[in-house]
C-alpha cells in the first residue's frame, strides 16, 4: 500500500472531471423536478446521451457535434417520456422505468459496433497564466470546456429559477398545477419543455462519461450514475447549488475509491466499488427527514379537465 | 377535436384488451425496427413469437418456456403487490442475486455431504436473503421516509458487487483451477434444483412460481390484507381513513417481493444456472417489472405475461442465432413493450371524445 502516490492536486482536478456527469444529469433533473415531473427515467436518457455523442464524435470526428447530438439524443428520449406522462397521462414512476429499460436496450443495440473504438480527445482549456499556477492551476484551470459548462449552467438554473419570470412560472407550476392551469399557464407545455431540457442534460452527462472521463463505448456504462443523480437531486432539497456540492461528494467519493484501489488498500476492490452507492443510500437516510422542500405537485399527473 | 374525459370507474374491457393492444403495437414497431437492421420483419417476427410454440425444434424450446417464464412471474408476482400499494421495490435484481448467493452458499457449506435436508435449507436461505436485503429499503422507508426506489436500486449495484467478490473469493470453487466461480451445484445431487419431470424444465422454481400465483390471487380477493393493499393503491384517502396501517404494508409488500426475488434467485443458481458467477443473473429483476405492468399487477395476468416474456427471450435467442438479430435488439423490443403498454393504457382510464370547438 503506498498512499503517497496519491497526488492531492490531481485527487481534487480528477474529482472535479468525476462530479461532471452526474452534476449535469441532476441539474437537469432538478428542473424537471421543480416543474412537478419525477422522471425515473435519467439512466435511461444518459446512456442513450453516452451512445448518441460517441458515434457522432466517431462519425464527425469532433467532439463538439458529440455533445450537440448527446443533448439531442437525450431530449428525443426524454420526449418520448413527456409524451406518455403529459399527453397520454401514464403514471410517472413506471414510464420513467419504462424509458430507462427502453434506453438501455437502444442505447446497446446502436453501440454494438462501437464497442473497442476510441473517440478523438475532447481538448483541454489551456487558460494563460491561470492553468500554468501551481496547484490551483491543476485543480481548477486544466479541465475541458464541459466541467466549465455544468458549473455555470447550475448558476443559470439558480438565477433563472429564483430571479427569471420563467423560474417563477416553472416553480408555480410544480407547486400547485392547477392554480398554474387557473392563471392560464400552459402546464403541459411548460412541463414538456422542463422534461426535454432535463433529457438533455443528461445526455450531455452521460457523452461526458462516454467521450471524456472513460473514453470509450461499453454496454451499461453509465452504471447507475442516473440515477445517483436522482439522489442528488433529493440530496439538494430542490436546491441548485446544493446538487454542485452534493456532486462534488459523490465525485469525491468516486475518485477516492478509485485512488485506493490503484494504492492497493487492504480493502476488496469489490468493497471499494460499492462504495458510492452504499454512501448514496446513507446520504439519502440523512436527507430525508426533511421532506418540507420537495415541489407539491411533484408525480402527480395533471389533466385540465373542466 | 378529440378531448380526453376521466371515466368514473377504469373500463373493465380495455383493461384486457390493452395488453394485447400493447402486443400487437409492439409487433408492429419491432418489425419496423428489425427491417432497418436489414432482417425481414415476417421471419423475425415468427421466429420470436411462433417457432419457440410450434416450429421445428419446439420440443426443445417448449421447457425452456418454463425455466426462464418461473422466475420471471415468480418475481414479478412479489413486484406486483407493491406497485399496486404504490410502494416501488425496483431493486428485485439484488434481492435475487442475493437470495441466490444466501441459497447457494448453504448448499456448498454442506458439501459434499449427501442428505435431503440440505435443499430445503437452502430455499429457506435463499428466500430470507432476498427478505433481509429488501428489509434494507423498507426499514428505511419506515423509520426515515427513505425514497424506497432510490434505495432498492442502489443496492443492485451493491448486490452485484458482492456477487463478483462471492463468486473470486468465498464460494469460489477451489478445485476450479482459478477460474472465477463457484462449484457447479449439478454435480452435487443434494443441492441440485432438478427437473421434476425429465424433460419439462418443471423445477421446483417454477412450482413454486404457481403456487405464488395462487397465493397472491387469494390474498388480493380474499384477505383482509389484500384488500388494504387494493384499497391503498386505489384510494389512499380512503384508505387512511380505514384504519390501513401503512408501515405494516411498507414492510410486508417489499418483505414479501423480496423475499420471491430471492427465491427466484436460489432456484435459478442451483438448476438452469448452476454455479453462482460474476454475471450469472440474467436481469430478470428488471424485466419482471414489465411482466408485472403488462400482466396488470393481477396474478393470472402476471402468469400470461411472464410466459410471454419468456417466449421473447427464447425467441430472441433463436432470432440471434439464425438470423442475427443482435442481442440487444430483443432488449429493446422488451422496452418498447412496456412504453406502449402504458401509451395505450390512456384507453382504460379516459374515454377519447369528439368535441366542437366551443366559442371562448
Amino acid at each position: 500500500m503506498d498512499l503517497s502516490a496519491i497526488n492531492p492536486a490531481l485527487l481534487l482536478a480528477s474529482l472535479l472531471v468525476a462530479a461532471t456527469p452526474i452534476l449535469l444529469a441532476g441539474i437537469g433533473e432538478l428542473v424537471v423536478e421543480r416543474a412537478g415531473v419525477l422522471n425515473l427515467g435519467v439512466e435511461g436518457m444518459m446512456i442513450t446521451g453516452a451512445i448518441c455523442g460517441f458515434m457522432a464524435t466517431i462519425v464527425t470526428g469532433s467532439p463538439v457535434f458529440g455533445f450537440v447530438f448527446a443533448a439531442i439524443g437525450g431530449a428525443t428520449l426524454a420526449f418520448l417520456f413527456a409524451l406518455l406522462t403529459q399527453y397520454a397521462l401514464a403514471n410517472q414512476v413506471a414510464s420513467g422505468l419504462a424509458l430507462t429499460l427502453f434506453g438501455l436496450g437502444l442505447s446497446s443495440l446502436l453501440g454494438q459496433d462501437y464497442v473497442g473504438l476510441k473517440p478523438p480527445s475532447t481538448p483541454k482549456l489551456d487558460i494563460p497564466f491561470l492553468s500554468d499556477l501551481p496547484f490551483i492551476g491543476t485543480v481548477l484551470f486544466n479541465h475541458d470546456i464541459i466541467v466549465y459548462l455544468g458549473i455555470a449552467l447550475v448558476a443559470l438554473v439558480w438565477a433563472a429559477l429564483k430571479y427569471s419570470r420563467i423560474g417563477l412560472i416553472l416553480r408555480a407550476v410544480g407547486e400547485n398545477h392547477d392554480a398554474a392551469h387557473a392563471l392560464g399557464y400552459k402546464v403541459v407545455r411548460i412541463r414538456v419543455l422542463a422534461i426535454m431540457f432535463g433529457g438533455a442534460c443528461a445526455g450531455l452527462g452521460g457523452a461526458y462519461i462516454s467521450l471524456i472521463r472513460v473514453p470509450q463505448w461499453t454496454e451499461g456504462m453509465t452504471a447507475g450514475a442516473g440515477w445517483i443523480a436522482l439522489a442528488l437531486v433529493v440530496f439538494a432539497s430542490w436546491k441548485p447549488w446544493r446538487v454542485l456540492l452534493g456532486a462534488w461528494l459523490f465525485g469525491g467519493v468516486t475518485v477516492l475509491q478509485l485512488n485506493l484501489q490503484a494504492a492497493g488498500v487492504a480493502i476488496p476492490v469489490e468493497f471499494l466499488s460499492m462504495s458510492p452507492y452504499i454512501i448514496t443510500i446513507v446520504v439519502l437516510v440523512i436527507m430525508s427527514a426533511d421532506k418540507s422542500r420537495a415541489p407539491a405537485s411533484l408525480g402527480r399527473i395533471f389533466h385540465a379537465s373542466s | 377535436m378529440l378531448k380526453l374525459e376521466k371515466r368514473p370507474q377504469p373500463s373493465q374491457t380495455f383493461a384486457y384488451l390493452t395488453p394485447i393492444f400493447a402486443i400487437i403495437i409492439t409487433m408492429i414497431a419491432g418489425g419496423l425496427l428489425f427491417m432497418l437492421l436489414g432482417k425481414n420483419p415476417f421471419e423475425a417476427i415468427r421466429t420470436i413469437f411462433w417457432d419457440p410454440l410450434f416450429g421445428e425444434f419446439a420440443f426443445y424450446y417448449r421447457p425452456q418456456l418454463l425455466v426462464k417464464g418461473g422466475p420471471l412471474i415468480l418475481i414479478a408476482i412479489g413486484l406486483s403487490l407493491g406497485f399496486r400499494a404504490g410502494i416501488w421495490n425496483i431493486g428485485a435484481e439484488g434481492q435475487y442475486i442475493i437470495g441466490a448467493i444466501c441459497g447457494a452458499g448453504v448448499g456448498l457449506a454442506f458439501y459434499p455431504m449427501e442428505a435431503w435436508f440440505i435443499f430445503p435449507l437452502m430455499i429457506i436461505a435463499g428466500a430470507l436473503g432476498g427478505w433481509a436485503w429488501a428489509m434494507i429499503p423498507a426499514l428505511l422507508k419506515v423509520k426515515f421516509q427513505t425514497n424506497e426506489i432510490l434505495v432498492s436500486l442502489m443496492l443492485v449495484y451493491v448486490a452485484e458487487q458482492l456477487l463478483a467478490s462471492m463468486s473470486l473469493g468465498l464460494l469460489k470453487n477451489p478445485e476450479g483451477h482459478g477460474f472465477p466461480g463457484s462449484r457447479n451445484l449439478k454435480d452435487y445431487s443434494s443441492a441440485f434444483n432438478d427437473e421434476i419431470i425429465t424433460g419439462s424444465g418443471m423445477h421446483w422454481g417454477v412450482i413454486t412460481a404457481f403456487i405464488a400465483v395462487i397465493f397472491a390471487y387469494i390474498l388480493l380477493n380474499r384477505h383482509m390484507l389484500g384488500f388494504s393493499i387494493r384499497l391503498t393503491g386505489e384510494a389512499p384517502r380512503a384508505a387512511k381513513f380505514s384504519s390501513v396501517n401503512p408501515t405494516r404494508l411498507i414492510l410486508f409488500c417489499l418483505g414479501m417481493s423480496g423475499a420471491l426475488a430471492g427465491l427466484a434467485g436460489l432456484f435459478e443458481v442451483s438448476g438452469p444456472a448452476g454455479q453462482i458467477s460474476i454475471d450469472f443473473n440474467t436481469g430478470y429483476g428488471f424485466t419482471a417489472i414489465i411482466v408485472a405492468f403488462l400482466g396488470r399487477l393481477h396474478p393470472i395476468g402476471i402468469l400470461f405475461a411472464g410466459l410471454l416474456m419468456a417466449l421473447t427471450y427464447i425467441g430472441g435467442e433463436i432470432a440471434q442465432a439464425n438470423l442475427g438479430l443482435p442481442a440487444a435488439a430483443i432488449q429493446l423490443f422488451q422496452g418498447m413493450l412496456l412504453f406502449f403498454l402504458l401509451a395505450v393504457d390512456l384507453l382504460t382510464n379516459y374515454r377519447i371524445k369528439r368535441v366542437r370547438k366551443e366559442t371562448v
